[in-house]
């Protein structure tokens, strides 16, 4: 680490202004502050100084991540086990398979994304913005493990141009970033994100994993129900019966890091106890979610199948609770006010069970509920100022 | 002459500097409805140039004797009058054309560029540089239709005119054409580009 810091600071001068080497500054400076906390100091007055910048907020929400994308690798691997008729599951194969089916995705993201923030750093002269961190894992997280590569890096660089840059960057854009990617990829290329040729592995890799016949097919649970008439019986790829205890493990097929709903909740603790996702968001999506589930069972037909889903599993399934944890909470695009949290997240819970019962051609609704709700943020925080501003003058007049 | 107006910038102008869908910002419901193909932006765009010529030169020719307050309905008549011919030309010798673009037609007399062009332009100016107006301004949208319509056929669907342009070996591995480009909303992404490159070829329009 010390060498490492002397060399840096060995060749900071180039890139200083008037150094040979002036034009990368906003990269140099990207990898020294991503590696060791700026000394710098503020030159005049008194200013508090806070080692937790936005560099370290983004790395815990990787943290938080990590679970989750352990659990996928290890569902990736049981799946196409599972496929495969196997009925031993080893360990590290099995990591090992979701590891390198994965890896491909997260690098293309990576470079693809990190490519066009560092050029259009370097471009404004800024300095390089940090908010890809989370984005270019969460991206291949809540992507069908079998998307083609150059569907990613494509979808990658619309939402960072479109969604971001042209916003002004981290911090400015209005939708959330990783949910745009998989929007365009939903609409852009439905084939290759729905259905039920995607969501399971086919391919070995590396000797690992076992290849499966062109005609397999296994639908996630959501896919099975839309596609079902009235109440059903959600099977795994091999007819057997899953269980509630699976969809919360989740041992189930689905996008990569979003089926365990457990994983999701340690990921959750992680972000609350470091202050960084709100908890008033996370509950409200929740009753959001459980109200709608309620209202739907109670009003259950067979015309819109889904609404038979206990309350349980429209919680434990899809996307629900991943975007409750990690999408809804994205400190930029959600809500500012506290009483606009509350209303917030709870019209997120509501509009995902909602979109996922009723409309059949969304088989998940979490998505475009939380891109929704981003768009109504602002509206949403600006009524609850307005609401208090009225509330306060009556209170003057009075 | 009265007024004297330079030719040559009546008909140039619109082409770029005053383009009516990038710089004035009029006729993007039209931009966003019938450029998922090329063939039917360019006949929309052929349509517009025809109807927005000839309405400019019947009301330059008519301009001093519409009293003011009924001159919207004036011109409105005259708009009808020439979507109807060119609606009915259509109909006869390309039906299949025709069919897609279906009331998007009959929509031109709702167009803002005609609209706008006739009450700031033809109303106040001579036939013969009000014919140049129509189409200049006629030819700036269809520039900008042809552009839009380009890029949603050959990213959508892989054609250009109907012809495939996007080789089958490419199919073969891997490629899929993009679903998106067919739906409206990247019309307006597709027309929000041009109008960035636009914008940053000419600073004197940057805001």
């Amino acid at each position: 680490m010390k060498s490492l810091k002397k060399y840096l600071d060995k060749i900071k001068p180039q890139f200083e202004p008037g150094g040979k080497l002036h034009a990368f500054q906003s990269v140099f400076d990207g990898f020294e502050t991503f590696l060791f906390t700026p000394n710098e100091t503020s030159k005049s007055g008194v200013h508090i100084h806070d080692s937790r910048d936005s560099k370290r907020t983004m790395i815990i929400v990787v943290l938080a991540l990590m679970p989750c994308l352990l659990m996928g690798m290890y569902n990736a691997g049981y799946q196409n086990w599972l496929a495969a008729g196997q009925t031993e599951f080893p360990f590290w194969q099995l990591m090992g398979y979701g590891f390198f089916s994965i890896l491909p995705a997260i690098v293309v993201t990576y470079v693809v994304g990190l490519g066009i923030e560092f050029i259009v750093a370097q471009w404004r002269g800024e300095e390089i913005q940090e908010g890809f961190l989370v984005t270019g894992i969460l991206i291949p997280m809540i992507c069908p493990i079998e998307t083609p590569l150059w569907m990613l890096a494509v979808a990658t660089a619309f939402s960072v141009i479109f969604a971001k840059e042209v916003f002004g960057g981290t911090g400015y854009n209005i939708v959330n970033i990783a949910l745009i990617t998989r929007a365009f990829l939903f609409f852009a290329y439905p084939a290759s994100m729905s259905g039920d040729m995607v969501f399971i592995g086919r391919d070995s890799i590396l000797g690992l994993g076992f290849n499966l016949p062109d005609t397999f097919t296994g639908a996630t649970p959501l896919g099975q129900i839309a596609t079902a008439t009235g109440a059903t019986q959600i099977v795994n790829i091999n007819g057997e019966v899953t269980t509630l205890w699976d969809m919360f493990l989740g041992l189930i097929p689905g996008s990569f890091g979003e089926t365990s709903t457990l994983c999701i909740l340690v990921g959750a603790l992680i972000l609350l106890s470091t202050g960084i996702a709100d908890w008033r968001i996370i509950v409200s999506v929740f009753v959001g979610g459980v109200v709608m589930s309620l209202i739907a069972n109670w009003t259950a037909t067979a015309t819109y199948p889904a609404s038979f889903l206990s309350v349980g599993e429209q919680l434990c399934l899809g996307g629900f609770a991943f975007a409750a944890v990690f999408m809804a909470t994205d400190p930029v695009t959600a809500a500012r006010t506290t009483v606009g949290k509350y209303i917030y997240g709870f019209l997120v819970g509501v509009i995902a069970i909602l979109i996922r019962n009723y409309n059949s051609g969304y088989p998940e609704g979490a998505m475009l509920a939380v891109l929704l709700m981003n768009v109504f943020a602002p509206l949403i925080d600006y009524c609850v100022v307005q609401a208090n501003i009225n509330r306060r003058l009556k209170r003057i007049k009075a | 002459m009265a007024e004297k107006v330079n030719n040559r910038s009546v008909i140039f102008n619109p082409l770029s500097k005053n383009n009516p869908v990038v710089v004035q910002v009029l006729g993007i419901c039209s931009v966003l409805a019938v450029t998922a193909k090329l063939e039917p932006a360019l006949v929309m765009g052929m349509s517009v140039i025809a109807v927005l010529a000839f309405s400019n030169v019947i009301i330059s020719l008519i301009r001093n004797t519409i009293p003011t307050n009924i001159r919207i309905i004036v011109q409105l008549v005259v708009v009808a009058g020439l979507v109807v011919i060119v609606s009915q030309l259509l109909e006869a010798f390309a039906y299949d054309v025709s069919k897609q673009l279906s009331v998007f037609i009959g929509l031109i007399i709702t167009n803002c560029i005609l609209m706008g062009r006739l009450e700031a332009f033809a109303m106040a100016n001579r036939p013969w540089p009000s014919f140049l107006d129509g189409i200049g301004n006629g030819i700036g949208y269809t520039i900008i239709l042809v552009i839009v319509g380009f890029f949603r056929e050959l990213l959508g669907s892989g054609t250009l005119l109907g012809y495939q342009v996007v080789p089958q070996w490419c199919y073969d591995h891997g490629y899929v054409n993009n679903g998106l480009m067919i739906l409206p909303p990247m019309a307006l992404i597709v027309v929000a580009c041009i109008i960035w490159v636009h914008r940053s070829y000419n600073k004197d329009l940057q805001e």
